[in-house]
Order: C-alpha cells, then structure tokens, then sequence
C-alpha cells in the first residue's frame, strides 16, 4: 500500500478503499496520473466513480489508502491539496440568484484572489467560454449548456494544475457538448492535469491520454488509449440483421465460414468479426436459404467500446441508455 | 489573508443572496414590530412598562430572525449542492461555518435594533446598561445562529429545518423566562430552563434594561458564551460526519 517516491505524476492513488455499510463502493484502487495528463475514468452507474472523484478531492473520507495530489497526504489532511485542484462535478452547482459573473468573482474569491483579479479572471473566462452576453444573466435562467459551461469556468478561475470533471457532458445537447469537448481539449493543450469521468466512451477515447475502466469499485484496467486499442486494431466487424436469426445459426456458420468469428449480437442481429476483410455475399445467402429474410448488413468501426465490452462485459450501449436516463 | 478574501466575500455573498432580499428585509421589520405591537397590547399597562417588555421582544426577534433564516439558507444549499463548492474551498471548516453564519448573525442584531428603535420614542432608555445590553444582544444572535445551524446540519429538507426550528424555538420562548418568570415554573420544568442558551441572554437583557436579572451578569455571559461553543462544536462535527461521509 505504498506509492512511487520518485514517481512524476501528480494524482497518486494506492489501495484506496470506500465502504457505505455494507457495499464496498471503491475497492482497493491504485492508479497515477501523470502531470499534464488527461486521465479518463470510465465504468457504468454505480461503479463507484463519484466517490472515487469525491475521495480525491475531499468530500467523502477513504476508509483505507494513500492519496497524495502533487506530494500532499490527502487522507491525513483532506483541505492539503483543495487550492491546487478545481472541480466540475455532475451537477452544474453554482448560485442560481447569482449572474454568471457574479458566481465567478465569488468562486475566485473563495480561492482567495483579490477583487481586481478576479474581475479580469471572470471577464476572460466569460469571453473564452462564449457567455459574455450572458454575463449579467442570473445563473438560474442559463441554459443546460450554459449552465455547464460556467460550471467549468468556476472550476478553473483559481487556474488549477489539476481539474476534476465528472461526466461534464451528460445531458446537454449535441453542440453544446461539442463544445465542450473542445473547452477542454484545449485545458488539456495547456498544460491543466484532467481526471474525467465520462459514460460517452467515444468521448474518452477521442480526448484521453489514458483510461481507467471501473467495475463495481474494482479497477479491471488502465492504460493508454493506443494500447487499449491494439486488440481490435486490424479486425474487421460486421453486424447483419435480419428476421428468423436465431442463436442456433451461430454453430452452423462458424463451421461453414471457418476463420470468421460469429456471436449473437442481440435478437435478429449476428455480428460477425475476422481479422481480414469479410465477403458477405456467401454468408448472405448462406441465412437467405435458411429462411432468414437479411435487412441489412453494415460494417462496423471497432472501437474502444468494443474493447470496454470485452474487459467488462458490459454493453456500452446500456450504459449510455441508462446514463441518459437517469440524467433525463 | 487570502483565508480572510473568503470569509468575507462568502458572508457578502450570503447578504445579497438572502438576507437582503426584499421579503427577507420586511421579514427583518414586520416580525420584531409586530412582536412589539403585541407584547404592548396584551400588557395593558401602557408605555410605563416599555422597558419591561423589551428584552422579550428583543430576544424573540433575534431568535425567530436567525434560525430561521440560516437553518433554511444552509439546508437549501446542502439540497442544490452548491454548498459543495464551499467545502471545497481551502479554508478550514471552521472559518467556513463561521462565515457562513456571518451573515445570520447580524441579521439577528438589525432584527434586535428594530424594537429598540421603536422603544427610543415611547420611552427613557437613558437608564438602559448599553454595555451589557450591546454584548448581550451579540451574543444571543450568536447562540440562536448557531442553533440554526446545528439544526440545518442535522437535516436533510427544507421542511424538516423548519419544522425541526419550532421543536426548539417555541418550549425556549415559554421556559426561558419570558412570558413566566423561571421561579414560577412547575420544579420538573425549572432544571430545563437552564439548560436553554436564551435563559441567559435573556437575564442579561432584563438586567440591562430595567436591572430585573435573577442571575449574576457574569454567569449569564459565561453561559451563553458556553452554549455558543458547545453549539459550535457540535455543528462541525455533524459536518465532519454527515457532510464528509
């Protein structure tokens, strides 16, 4: 239970445990990040991301473990590193009776920064993150976008070295999301180290330098991006639909198509994966005479969810649905 | 310094968000007058006995102002989690609460110098003992601020603080001594009022203004000053528990 002395990273994590009576939500994780790193934190609801974000930054106490930020003994003294960090979390929690102005002077004045700096940090931050306009609107009246976009800009007005983002983009519409995909693109250009937790596994694999994937308060893997990547780089996969699909067909045809890996996918969809490009005129007809009336047959980009599927065997695509759920 | 910018700027903060807000400043003005309408009316003793009703009124504007104001302030905060981004912040916990109750308490005192004011044109307070009443007043706003932040951190709704307040502020009002003086009380009830933090800021209060105290000076102050910093202490560790799980 120790960390590396002469380690470069600046977020050092080691068997960091969280119990809530009986459920264990974090569960003997150890991860570094490295300074100027944008480090992704990615599992389903419940897997213990919040208290683990929550833990680093002070507002949940670990029940066993070393955090340090930047050498600080974060379990020792949970406020030691509270002035070199910023926190975005899941809720866009500032004032709502307050202008966006207003709450940006006022969150730069709980990091202690005098009145004239903090008017010029607001005003900047204000034009950066395009809400000039809405300067002197009362916060309650932004939109989702805005909301999370000021809730960003709170979290960096003290110009942190470290910057906690959990799920910055969850239930914002698709511009505005984008938008802040390049918010923090460029934080991350800048030198800012991001801890990110996000259920949008496209988004961690476009931004992130390297990714943690957490199941149940377990750590299953980290790694960087590229590396995650290897097992499917190179594969092939596609995905055929049709009515009359049934599980059985999967045996027949891995043994007439040997070389291709078959699996059913869902109900009326065969996904079919090779390591060389896939004719699928053969297996087509193959299922036509079998009485399957085949829809559609469309190849797929293998990507980092598909590596998320197999580490964790978790559908990404019920995480995402779920997530936006609970987010609605 | 740079501890002091946040203190400050959350109490400035805290004022503008609420306790200046309209319906909070005629909240402030109507309470302690209609308290003070009242008591003289029900008196019936006409503007001899001013003074006699002061520190009653005085007291249960500050009580009434305060808890309730911080009590739903601090639980509104906790529910909308803004109040995360002061936990946040790198100030010591204490400072924060300290901060955070700022504001409440001197809400409490303007709440305490609107009857006062009204007592300047009925009657001769030139006899009053401001030195004690002043302290006094400071410190009942203290106390009762820090009930109502013992009472936010120990609940979760809007509602229950409101609620929760009531459970407190009405057996203080009637066994505190204001409307019964303690040595009428039943003997079960008597150990009660002495374990209320407004029984002395009340005494002290009485002895200011027309030498009615029953209770050395001293002891009042040391007994309020106690409750504040056992209150205090209290509500931190609530904090530590409830807030930081």
């Amino acid at each position: 239970m120790t960390t590396d002395p002469s380690s470069s990273a600046i977020i050092e994590v080691g068997e960091l445990t969280k119990r809530f009576g009986d459920v264990t939500a974090v569960d003997h994780a150890s991860f570094q990040v490295e300074r100027g790193e944008l480090f992704g934190f990615l599992g389903p609801n419940g897997a213990g991301k919040t208290t683990t974000i929550n833990t680093l930054i002070g507002l949940a106490r670990p029940d066993s473990g070393i955090i340090r930020i930047d050498g600080l003994d974060c379990c020792k003294n949970p406020k030691a590193a509270q002035h070199l960090i910023g926190v975005v979390p899941d809720e866009s929690n500032l004032y709502p009776e307050l202008t966006g102005f207003d709450n940006l002077c006022f969150c730069a004045a709980l990091y202690g920064m005098g009145k004239p700096a903090r008017i010029a940090r607001a005003t900047q931050l204000l034009k950066d993150f395009d809400l000039s306009k809405a300067a002197h609107r009362k916060f309650g009246g932004y939109s989702k976008g805005m909301k999370r976009k000021l809730a960003i800009a709170a979290g960096i007005v003290h110009n942190p070295p470290v910057l906690f983002l959990d799920e910055p983009t969850t239930g914002i519409d698709v511009a505005s999301a984008r938008n802040i995909r390049q918010l923090l693109a460029d934080l991350h250009r800048s030198g800012t180290t991001i801890f990110l937790t996000t259920h949008y596994i496209e988004e961690a694999e476009r931004l992130c330098d390297r990714i943690a994937f957490i199941v149940n308060g377990r750590i299953v893997k980290i790694d960087h991006v590229a590396s995650l990547l290897k097992p499917v780089q190179g594969r092939y996969a596609t995905l055929i639909n049709g009515s009359g699909l049934n599980p059985s067909f999967i045996g027949e045809l891995s043994s007439s198509f040997p070389g291709l890996d078959f699996q059913q996918h869902s109900q009326d969809r065969i996904r079919v994966e090779s390591s060389s490009p896939i004719h699928i005129g053969p297996i087509v007809k193959f299922l036509e005479d079998k009485g399957v009336a085949v829809t559609e047959a469309r190849r797929v980009q293998l990507s980092l969810e598909d590596v998320f599927v197999q580490i964790t065997g978790i559908e990404a695509d019920a995480m995402q649905k779920e997530k936006m759920k609970a987010a609605a | 310094m740079k501890a002091w910018i946040a203190f400050w700027n959350i109490v400035l903060k805290d004022m503008r968000a609420y306790y200046l807000k309209p319906p909070n400043i005629s909240w402030g003005l109507i309470f302690p007058v209609a308290w003070t309408a009242m008591f003289f009316i029900k008196s019936g003793r006409g503007l001899d006995d001013v003074l006699g009703l002061l520190p009653g009124v005085v007291a249960i504007s500050i009580l009434f102002g305060t808890t309730s104001m911080l009590a739903v302030t601090v639980t509104f905060e906790k529910k909308g989690r803004s109040f995360e981004r002061l936990l946040l912040a790198p100030i010591s916990l204490e400072l924060l609460m300290l901060a955070k109750t700022g504001g409440a308490i001197l809400f409490g005192v303007v709440n305490a110098l609107v009857p006062v004011a009204i007592a300047l044109f009925l009657a001769d307070l030139s006899g009053v003992a401001w030195g004690a009443v002043v302290p006094a007043v400071v410190l009942i706003a203290i106390a009762s601020t820090f009930m109502g932040l013992f009472i936010a951190v120990s609940v979760s709704e809007i509602f229950e603080a409101q609620t929760f307040s009531n459970f407190f502020r009405f057996p203080m009002i009637f066994l505190c001594g204001l409307f019964f003086p303690i040595a009428a009380l039943p003997v079960f009830l008597k150990p009660l009022a002495y374990v209320l933090p407004l029984t002395y800021g009340v005494d002290i209060l009485k002895g200011g203004f027309h030498g009615g105290n029953i209770m050395p000076l001293a002891l009042d102050f040391v007994g309020i000053c106690l409750f504040c910093m056992v209150l205090f202490y209290f509500s931190l560790k609530n904090i530590h528990k409830k807030w930081i799980v």
